[in-house]
């Protein structure tokens, strides 16, 4: 039983935060058609930022500047760099994000060096908020938790309320449909590009101290970021929100079981030889797979859902 | 006398999630036939070769194609089985020259499938086929120049000449003569008559001069209906035609 | 005949040659890493240039290609099977082509963003599956070999490198004429026609998505031919070999040499590695100045070095193209004035967060200074902004007689 609570919880925060990641990937990708590929950087680039403000002004403003920070950027990378590629198609607009992604790890790599960064929790929320059964429940988790619920209303507000948002939103199913927002297409596109990437970076400012600040944090979530949106559909937000949430349920609950085929084999009174075919396969861990996971799942989407879970369009 | 049936529509409908744009379409297009497909914009005209080519899927009815249905075919299973099409916007394959275009439009009915064994350069039938289509759409000049570098007219022609090159026995032309000129559309309505020759041939055109020159029988479809199927002189005459679709007919 | 073979006699021959002239072991060694890398690079090209493909995992097939490879060797050794070392590439190749053909049955299905997505996501999974089965993939070590089996065809024993980077040369011209005439075929045709208009493409018969999974299984063949030649020259696998990183280098070193030209991942592979090989040794940053050159590609220059000389190609023929040199060697001056200047600044930061004493004095060209002082930054900075304030007339300078030439040029044509 406490295992499922806290697990279950621990899997909420972490879909979220991967929600936070994804939802923005997933606007920009349904409005412009840019897969960008600097997204998980940028997400980076919020916890370094954030461990450099907090250094002489405190977490709380690291909290608010470092997602400007960070949207500013973004805006400024789509108006000076996507802009040029625009015209050589979506595949080039990749490949510039690709770049731009190499280009970022490395620089942070030279500006803050290999080691991982001693990016700690505020000591204000350094806390057990409540004991359940044996088990400490930090309250960072359950700020984590609140700011990306916070995040999911606010946007959830500003694509239903807005009418920016309401054409934001019918342009995911219906990408002819920028073709509405009239003359200020390249201004919207500025804003959905520089408000994703914030996105980005408040998931970094709030997810660095609680997993861990490294050049490798990028390459680590990213690509999992990526799975994100081909499970729940290319374009589709409420698609997002199920695949995080999916796929952190899955790694979360994957560590507490420590079953492997041999054991499942056991169960049915089959026991292998010594040496059996493909050794390592029948000794692997339910535990260990979790890194796996994100993609296995993917594969099995595509096999048999290939728009993903809340998909309409073919890509 | 009977007249044998190349392509048949049967009670076609197609839907857009709440709006209906086709809405039942019967229509039966006879073997050699040069058949029209008028009517104002928005009616439907391209959703229709949509349909027929495989590019949407049906809501409802049926399509034969020398009395086998084809829909819920793919396009290319369509294609394979004598059917071809043109766009309304040209749509060719932009970075390759003239003569590879038409030669890829060659390769699946010259039976080459997806060969990596062969050297399409040694084919010496192959070439020559692709050489002849190319003359005769009076290209040989710019037989080497990639696509995207043609003049517009010459990339209208060419479409054409994609669609044609494969040999299907049905050809659907979506607005070949749109945005020519009047010398322009000419040659292409020679262009057509030629190609055509032997084979059916369904053309969506707005230029009523094309049509009442080009075609054998004319269907004029309004808001997702045909509302008449019958030769020029008679559609020219009919009454609800002339309410439905009066401006544009007065002037030809 | 001379005319058609020429460029492959040429070729066979500098690769004859150029293991006698430069003879040092760190010579041989990039050598043969070109040549590994020329055939990956094509093989890349085959999705990326030929197919319209954007594969953020290509290594996986190269990786593949090595992973079986050495162990193939092993059981050579082992005595299972008789199979002389000069084949055991096609080994690789035949495992590059075997994984190719569900990841790539899985993922042709999509084109453009999703294809790449998904091969970023097929990628991981590999990398994932490396931990899990320590006995395939060698756990963080790796899997290792010896070269020297008992069956030879030629009766070359492969003790030295010299002997292998023949072997490699070898593989390198009949793959890289195999991979060229394959875009003379139906099948490489049609992966054009595929790639430039996906739409059209089912209107002339084809199934595109066959048409793609067919490229994409014969690039994973001579992914896999490359990955074991790799596992040859090393007598080493690791899993640093199947990761994204190293489908992330095969992509920048086919797209900086250019993907729309046959030979564009050739002039990629060569000067990638030959830059890679060399600024390890020289500086810390060597990535950086990689990643620089990648975008400057992208944005000024999208069809890499051999869309440049190519352009270059008609002026050069009219015999117009000197007038635009001393253009070109001014441009040359001022952009190395921005380079030098962002050089030092990389260089100094590099110091500064990574060398043990950032209190030590750092030598750049023989000049010794501290990297924490303030006259290098301004000294760097300055140069940047002084050779951009430069570059921008001279580029104009360079359009403007681009432009005249072009009509001299169509001038001469019609005179």
């Amino acid at each position: 039983m406490e295992f499922y609570v806290i697990s279950l919880l621990n899997s909420l925060v972490f879909g979220m935060l991967l929600f936070m990641l994804s939802s923005g990937l997933t606007l920009i990708f349904g409005m412009m058609g840019v897969l960008n590929f600097a997204h998980a950087s940028f997400y980076m680039l919020g916890a370094y930022f954030a461990f450099q403000i907090s250094q002489f002004a405190g977490f709380w403003t690291a909290l608010v500047i470092a997602p400007i920070l960070i949207g500013l950027l973004g805006a400024a990378v789509e108006r000076f760099g996507l802009r040029t590629v625009h015209k050589h198609g979506h595949v080039a607009e990749l490949l510039f994000t690709f770049g731009l992604a190499f280009m970022i790890e490395e620089l942070i790599l030279l500006i803050w060096g290999r080691v991982a960064l001693n990016y700690q929790v505020p000591s204000s929320l350094d806390f057990t908020i409540f004991r359940l059964f044996e088990s400490d429940f930090p309250v960072y988790r359950l700020f984590m938790l609140a700011i990306s619920v916070f995040i999911f209303v606010v946007l959830y507000l500003l694509l239903t309320k807005t009418r920016t948002g309401i054409i934001i939103q019918a342009s995911l199913t219906h990408p002819e449909g920028v073709g509405m927002l009239g003359h200020n297409v390249p201004r919207i596109f500025m804003l959905v590009f520089g408000g994703g990437s914030a996105l980005a970076g408040l998931a970094g400012v709030i997810g660095g101290n609680y997993l861990m600040t490294s050049p490798s944090m990028a390459i680590l979530l990213g690509p999992i970021v990526f799975v994100v949106i081909v499970i729940g559909g290319m374009g589709s937000l409420t698609g997002a929100l199920i695949a995080s949430l999916l796929i952190a349920t899955l790694q979360t609950f994957a560590v507490g079981y420590d079953y492997s085929l041999i054991d499942l084999l056991a169960v049915f009174n089959i026991e292998l030889g010594p040496e059996p075919w493909f050794p390592d396969l029948w000794r692997i861990k339910v535990e260990n797979t979790g890194p796996l996971l994100p993609y296995l799942l993917m594969v099995i989407m595509l096999i048999l859902r290939p728009k993903g879970i809340m998909g309409e369009r073919e890509s | 006398m009977t007249h044998e049936i190349a392509l048949n529509l049967v009670d076609v409908h197609k839907s857009f999630g709440e709006s209906q744009i086709i809405r039942g379409i019967d229509l039966a297009v006879e073997k050699g036939e040069r058949h029209a497909i008028i009517g104002p914009n928005g009616a439907g005209k391209s959703t229709v070769f949509n349909l027929i080519s495989g590019y949407y899927p049906l809501s409802d009815g049926k399509i034969e194609l020398n009395d086998q249905v084809i829909n819920g075919l793919e396009p290319f299973q369509i294609n394979r089985l004598g059917l071809s099409r043109s766009f309304q916007v040209t749509n060719l394959f932009s970075r390759l020259s003239v003569f590879e275009n038409v030669r890829c439009a060659l390769l699946w009915s010259a039976g080459y499938k997806y060969s990596f064994w062969q050297l399409v350069g040694q084919q010496k039938q192959l070439n020559e086929k692709t050489k002849e289509i190319v003359d005769q759409f009076n290209m040989s000049h710019r037989s080497q120049t990639p696509v995207g570098e043609l003049s517009y007219a010459e990339q209208r022609a060419l479409e054409i000449g994609i669609t044609v090159a494969g040999g299907a026995e049905v050809i659907l032309l979506d607005e070949p003569t749109a945005g020519m000129s009047h010398s322009e559309t000419e040659q292409a309505v020679d262009l057509m008559k030629f190609v055509s020759e032997g084979k059916t041939l369904v053309v969506v055109e707005h230029d009523m001069g094309v049509v009442f020159d080009l075609a054998d029988r004319i269907s004029v479809l309004v808001y997702g209906k045909i509302i008449a199927t019958d030769t020029p002189d008679k559609i020219r005459s009919n009454k609800s035609v002339q309410e439905a679709y009066l401006g544009q007919l007065e002037e030809v | 005949m001379l005319k058609r073979y020429g460029v492959w006699i040429a070729a066979a021959l500098i690769l004859v040659i150029l293991p006698q002239i430069f003879d040092s072991g760190f010579a041989i060694t990039m050598l043969s890493e070109m040549c590994i890398a020329i055939i990956f690079a094509l093989s890349y090209n085959m999705l990326l240039g030929q197919g319209g493909m954007l594969s953020f995992g290509h290594a996986v097939f190269y990786g593949f290609g090595g992973f079986i490879s050495i162990h193939a060797i092993n059981v050579v050794n082992d005595g299972g099977v008789p199979i002389p070392l000069e084949l055991i590439p096609l080994v690789g190749g035949l495992a590059g082509f075997i994984f190719a053909i569900p990841l790539g049955y899985i993922s042709t299905k999509k084109a453009g963003t999703t294809f790449a997505l998904i091969s970023l996501g097929l990628v991981e999974l590999v990398v994932a599956c490396v931990l899990l089965f320590p006995s395939f993939f060698g756990g963080e070590e790796g899997v290792s070999g010896d070269r020297m089996l008992e069956f030879s065809l030629t009766g070359v024993g492969f003790g030295s490198g010299i002997e292998v980077f023949y072997l490699i040369a070898f593989w390198l011209i009949v793959t890289s004429a195999l991979m060229y005439l394959q875009t003379q075929t139906p099948l490489g045709r049609m992966a054009n026609a595929v790639r430039d208009n996906p739409e059209r493409a089912p209107f002339v018969g084809y199934n595109i998505h066959l048409v793609r999974f067919f490229q994409f299984s014969l690039s994973g063949f001579f992914a896999g031919i490359a990955g074991g030649l790799l596992a040859i020259n090393y007598e080493i696998v690791n899993s640093e070999m199947i990761g994204a990183a190293a489908s992330g280098h095969v992509l920048l070193m086919t797209y900086i040499g250019g993907v729309g030209h046959f030979f564009g991942p050739i002039l990629g592979a060569i000067l990638y590695t030959f830059l890679h090989l060399t600024l390890v040794n020289i500086t810390m940053a060597g990535q950086i100045y990689l990643g620089v050159l990648f975008i400057v590609i992208i944005l000024w220059a999208p069809n890499g070095m051999a869309g440049i000389i190519m352009v270059h190609r008609p002026l050069w023929q009219a015999g117009l193209i000197r007038g635009l040199l001393p253009h070109y060697l001014v441009a040359l001056a001022a952009g190395l004035v921005v380079f030098f200047g962002a050089m030092i600044l990389v260089e100094i930061n590099y110091h500064l967060s990574l060398s043990i004493e950032p209190d030590n004095p750092i030598r750049l060209f023989g000049v010794e200074f501290k990297a924490n002082s303030w006259p290098p930054w301004i000294v760097s900075i300055g140069l940047i902004l002084v050779g951009f304030f430069l570059l921008r007339p001279i580029m104009k300078n360079i359009r403007l007689k681009w432009d005249e030439l072009t009509r001299e040029m169509q001038k001469g044509k019609f005179a």
